[in-house]
């Protein structure tokens, strides 16, 4: 079933009662050539590009809970490749380039809207290293536009630019391509599509152990029993340490807990993604109205899907201080992510020391954004056996080299 | 007068410093798992030099972190936490046996 105009009318005479399931529920077969453990966003593309654009259709995708259920359901479904360093410039791009036509290639509208990042500056150093990131960019190719107060006052009528506050916003730039995508249409929009390329997305189904006794992957144990498989991938924000552990693997990983809040639905007021790096807010409106905001990590390791209160507050203050006018509204629901943060704050797309075994991790604060090129790329790196151009800086290898890709200290906001 | 009900509810972490007694997460800054420098950095390999910088086991039990309370009594505590209930074991200064 293709979704058209002509179908939705159709389904409209039914009173949408005769849609379908948009993707097959599969029970474990006794044998795959690739399982992918991880039903989020990264895993289920990862699964859509082996069969697209490798022909590796023989491909599972094993989900512990519901596919979207982890932090592609979680994160502010930001999209952004406003980075400081040329191999994320390059690899953010063309995730955002693929994000442009997704809805076309996998025929489902997952409502993308490049509405527009704004950046804002609070103080004169932060504004110079700003022209610094800015002039960055537009080396490395990626539209930046330096703002003035006058441009920012007119993109976001609803920030406060008053100049006797503690953190004035006294300029910015804008990064015109930058936008949102509604998460749950990204996760259906993979699933379907690689399920109708005869993927199986298995859910309720934890891998407990990775059989490596040969020397190499051989399967892996789960609860719904044994798969063979020639190649295992792991795509698991938040359970990285635990699940590479099983294989005798320890990454360069530290595992946080990442808070958003959704408030109660209002006028639209806010038509761009704005961005404090020093306040540390993401803020956005959603279609339905809502304003949703994102935090900074919490301050220490978690593996329980809340956070910390004391973020709350941060956070709630953070966007009083720009948006003074929604101290009147009623927050909706808060939640939490588990994050998995490397030292530089970018990710990890790699085979690994077991042969078999690849993992794409790391993704900190930003793996939603990367959705689209980071399933490309390790769908190419397990055809190929080696990682591309693309993502061979974003190598295992790269913290005993030394050749650390820090966006953290270069971007000024956490990944 | 109106009793709002209670929505949701989530604690902070409370530590218990052996100099001040128990005080909130706010008061102290989490300072990396407890692990230990190799006493001479030139003679490690790369890899082993690495592994001591970025490496962490990151488990998701109970984990010996090193804790700062900074804005109490600046002491450096080794704590040793369960990352996913959040329940501390144990809170001990520096230099006592972890």
């Amino acid at each position: 079933m293709r979704f058209s105009a002509l179908s939705l009318f159709r389904q409209s005479l039914n009173s949408h009662n005769g849609w379908p399931r948009h993707w097959r529920a599969a029970e474990p077969k006794k044998r795959y050539d690739v399982v992918i453990v991880g039903g989020g966003g990264h895993g289920l593309a990862l699964a859509y590009y082996l069969a697209s654009r490798h022909h590796i259709t023989n491909v599972a995708v094993v989900e512990k809970g519901w596919i979207g259920g982890g932090n592609t359901g979680r994160n502010t479904a930001v999209i952004r490749s406003n980075y400081f360093y040329s191999p994320s410039a390059a690899f953010y791009a063309r995730a955002l380039k693929l994000y442009r036509n997704l809805g076309n290639e996998l025929n489902y509208n997952v409502m993308f809207s490049p509405r527009g990042l704004v950046q804002l500056a609070h103080s004169r150093h932060e504004l110079e290293k700003m022209r610094r990131w800015v002039n960055a960019m537009l080396l490395n190719g990626i539209k930046a536009e330096w703002l003035d107060m006058s441009d920012i006052a007119r993109l976001i009528p609803a920030l406060d630019l008053s100049q006797n506050v503690r953190f004035p916003v006294i300029g910015g730039f804008l990064h015109p391509e930058g936008g949102v995508a509604r998460h749950d249409a990204v996760v259906w929009a993979y699933a379907r599509a690689a399920s109708n390329l005869g993927v199986d997305i298995i859910e309720n189904c934890a891998v407990t152990a990775i059989d490596n006794s040969s020397g190499r992957v051989a399967a892996v144990e789960t609860d719904k029993g044994r798969i063979d498989c020639g190649h295992v991938s792991l795509a698991v924000a938040g359970r990285s340490s635990e699940l590479a552990r099983m294989a005798g693997i320890d990454l360069p990983i530290e595992s946080y807990a990442l808070q958003a809040y959704v408030s109660e639905p209002i006028k639209p007021v806010l038509d761009v993604v704005a961005v404090s790096g020093t306040v540390h807010a993401y803020v956005s409106q959603s279609d339905k109205g809502e304003i949703v905001v994102g935090s900074g990590m919490d301050a220490y390791p978690s593996y329980a899907q809340r956070g910390s209160p004391s973020t709350i507050e941060h956070s709630v203050a953070a966007l009083i201080s720009l948006f003074p006018d929604f101290a009147r509204l009623r927050m909706l629901r808060q939640w939490a992510g588990i994050i998995d943060v490397t030292s530089d704050r970018s990710p990890i797309m790699d085979r690994t020391e077991l042969d078999g075994l690849s993992i794409s991790t790391g993704w900190g604060s930003g793996g939603f954004k990367a959705i689209p090129a980071g399933g490309e790329a390790m769908a190419d790196l397990i055809a190929s056996g080696r990682p591309n151009s693309l993502i061979a800086p974003f190598g295992l290898r790269r913290f005993s080299e030394g050749a650390l890709i820090d966006e953290s200290a270069a971007a000024s906001v956490a990944h | 007068m109106r009793v709002q009900p209670r929505a949701w509810h989530i604690d902070m972490i409370l530590i218990h410093c052996p100099y001040c007694g128990p005080r909130e997460e706010t008061e102290f800054l989490y300072g990396g798992e407890s692990i230990v420098r190799p006493l001479e950095p030139s003679a490690e390999t790369d890899d082993n030099w690495a592994r001591y910088l970025h490496t962490r086991a990151n488990n998701a039990d109970t984990v010996s972190e090193q804790w700062w309370h900074s804005q109490g009594c600046q002491m450096w505590l080794w704590v040793k936490r369960n990352r996913t209930t959040h329940v501390i074991d144990s809170v001990r200064p520096f230099g006592e046996t972890q």
